[in-house]
């Protein structure tokens, strides 16, 4: 069930293998360098129709299940994460709300531009006192005639300076809170009263750029609620659901990676006239980070056909992202360690990996919250 | 105009390739179009949008050779043609290759025919020759730029490392070298449209060939890695000892000079 891929998808993980390898890779260093994802290399994306992934083909994308999906993602995950995170965070959780939960004016209006990237998308829960506590919410939105007036603050939301449409939660009734009284909004750049914060300056994933939203009075048609009115937070749990399988993948492409280039090193790297590869010290945190990997990619893919068979995946997802993060980390560690003070430095790209695998235990939901979840079904029986 | 591209599946040279019992081990192997052949698509995908008409990719080989030309029509090919040879042969070499598809040609009136220059697994370069003299039309090899004017057609071609200019017309054979252009990626779309276009599977009964018609002309006796390299010398020493220590080793041990 794992190993066996449709032909059609094993061709795009290797065309997106090659392309990241000899097109993405090149570009890594001078990413990290300049805080900045050359043009060319987005443009190359959008031909290659890398921003279409979720969105299906009759609004012009390829429509992926979630296991093509994972397979992409975690080829994309092997190179600099700063440019996977601007294509992620766009086919995950930044078009999985149009796609899953709007009208079909809605998609219509927006999916064709967004399978095409020529409309970045970006999602935008989080707020100064809504992190993991999403119920808590303080943006508000208030009906007016045929419009909705949208009021409050969002931050850290991915994509935010470069993105067209952004997937907006705002409390409609206070009353009801969390339920129903949430409701999501599709809100263009342009609308009046919408602006973007201050970008800020971050650990690691240079070249995808976080942001403040700040709404004042920003006028939204009624027509761009997506979903029900009111159903905003069980949209927001099934869009982070499912993009948790999405945030795992990447973590094992890129643990695959380190492995690789900490494989490599060991075998040229020598001390005491032999390579360290010949250290048992070594040879067993090879071991572990492979065997750990391995387990990840797994518990991702079961995930991933779980979504394809039309499975509840609460748990499994949250299984993944917890696990593929924690992996990706304790990997990230190991592959600084083999490479010692070359590990340390910025000329390799070891140190990078390192700082941007530090976030994937914090964003789309904390690890804690991952426990927390799994740990509910559990004792749910 | 009716282009078609001769394409062959190979194992893919930059991957790490293992040798027993004077075979290539296929397992772990990763297997890709022939560098030199996707030049040949990309330039054919060229001429069709240029001046109109289809592309078919053509593949002797076994039922594997289907994902390659599943590539090519991700790539933007129209058709694809899979010449299936493993029920019929064990081996087969360049004029087995050459005799199958100057019979599948024949009849197609193919304005143009792109090949590889060489394959890299063989490096023979003989199979486009082959067929262009099969199909009594002219060929040339190693072709940096092509243009196409009704009938006329020019050729830009690289003769070791200089090049040199040539006015044919169609119909033609040419052989495609490094610098003709950059082939595409095939495109995650394009690979779904690709599901949909028509790969055509036949066996050499349909070509009215047997197995003697074909039968290879060469027999490998032997296939084995190059010696690994000798470590290299450093010299040391002020740059005239060193020159000096240097032209000595040419002349006395290399017996280059």
């Amino acid at each position: 069930m794992f190993t066996q891929l449709k032909p059609e998808i094993d061709q795009m993980k290797q065309m997106v293998r090659n392309y990241v390898e000899r097109e993405v890779e090149p570009y890594a260093q001078q990413i990290e360098e300049e805080d900045k994802i050359p043009q060319h290399l987005i443009e190359q994306a959008k031909e290659l129709g890398l921003f279409g992934i979720s969105i299906p083909e009759e609004y012009g994308g390829i429509g992926l299940n979630a296991v093509g999906k994972a397979v992409i993602l975690e080829q994309l995950g092997r190179t600099h994460n700063g440019f996977v995170s601007l294509i992620s965070a766009h086919t995950g959780i930044g078009s999985t709300g149009l796609v899953k939960l709007a009208s079909p004016y809605l998609k219509d209006k927006y999916l064709p531009g967004m399978a095409a990237g020529e409309k970045i998308a970006a999602f935008a829960l989080s707020e100064p006192a809504a992190g993991s506590d999403a119920t808590n919410l303080e943006t508000r939105a208030v009906k007016r005639g045929d419009k909705w007036i949208v009021n409050g603050t969002k931050h850290f939301i991915t994509n935010a300076p470069v993105a067209d449409v952004f997937t907006v939660f705002a409390l409609t009734d206070k009353e009801k809170g969390a339920k129903g009284g949430i409701t999501a909004f599709l809100i263009e750049k342009d609308f009046p009263g919408f602006t973007i914060g201050k970008i800020d300056k971050k650990m690691g994933l240079r070249g995808s750029y976080t942001a403040q939203l700040i709404f004042e009075d920003c006028e939204v048609p009624d027509v761009n609620v997506i979903g029900e009115v009111g159903m905003g937070y069980l949209s927001a749990l099934k869009i982070l659901g499912e993009g948790r399988v999405g945030l795992a993948a990447r973590a094992v492409g890129s643990c695959d990676k380190l492995i690789e280039l900490s494989a490599s090193y060991a075998k040229e790297r020598k001390q005491f006239g032999k390579p360290i590869a010949d250290n048992q010290a070594i040879q067993w945190m090879l071991a572990d980070m492979a065997t750990e990997t391995e387990a990840a990619r797994m518990l991702t893919l079961k995930a991933a056909h779980m979504i394809d068979d039309g499975k509840k995946v609460i748990k499994e997802a949250s299984m993944a992202k917890l696990f593929a993060s924690d992996v990706f980390n304790r990997v990230a560690d190991k592959a600084v360690q083999i490479h010692g003070g070359m590990g340390y430095v910025a000329d390799y790209p070891i140190e990078r990996f390192y700082r941007d695998a530090r976030i994937t235990k914090i964003y789309e939901g904390t690890n804690e919250i991952q426990r927390l979840i799994i740990a509910r079904k559990v004792l749910e029986g | 105009m009716n282009i078609v591209v001769l394409l062959k599946r190979t194992f893919d040279t930059e991957e790490k390739i293992s040798i027993a019992n004077g075979q290539v081990q296929e397992e772990g192997a990763e297997f890709i179009i022939n560098p030199y052949d996707e030049y040949g698509v990309e330039e054919a995908i060229r001429l069709r949008d240029n001046h109109g008409g289809e592309v078919t990719v053509v593949s002797v080989g076994g039922e594997e050779a289907e994902k390659q030309l599943r590539t090519a029509l991700a790539m933007g090919a129209d058709k694809a043609v899979l010449i299936n040879t493993e029920d019929d042969l064990d081996e087969g070499d360049q004029f087995t290759t050459a005799k199958i598809l100057t019979s599948y040609l024949t009849d197609k009136n193919a304005d143009i025919i792109l090949a590889g220059n060489v394959a890299i697994d063989g490096g023979s370069g003989q199979v486009g020759p082959r067929v262009a003299e099969g199909l009594g039309i002219p060929y040339v090899t190693t072709i940096t730029q092509i243009e196409v004017n009704g009938k006329a057609v020019s050729i830009t071609r690289d003769v070791e490392g200089d090049s040199e200019s040539i006015q044919t017309s169609l119909p033609v054979l040419v052989t495609c070298q490094q610098g003709l252009n950059e082939p595409r990626y095939p495109s995650l779309p394009g690979i779904m449209k690709a599901k949909k276009k028509p790969l055509e599977e036949i066996e050499l009964d349909d070509l009215d060939l047997d197995e003697e018609d074909v039968r290879a002309k060469i027999k490998t006796l032997d296939i084995y890695l190059p010696p690994q390299k000798a470590a290299g010398r450093l010299l040391e020493g002020d740059i005239s000892a060193q020159v000096d220590e240097l032209v000595g080793l040419l002349r006395n041990e290399a017996k280059v000079i």
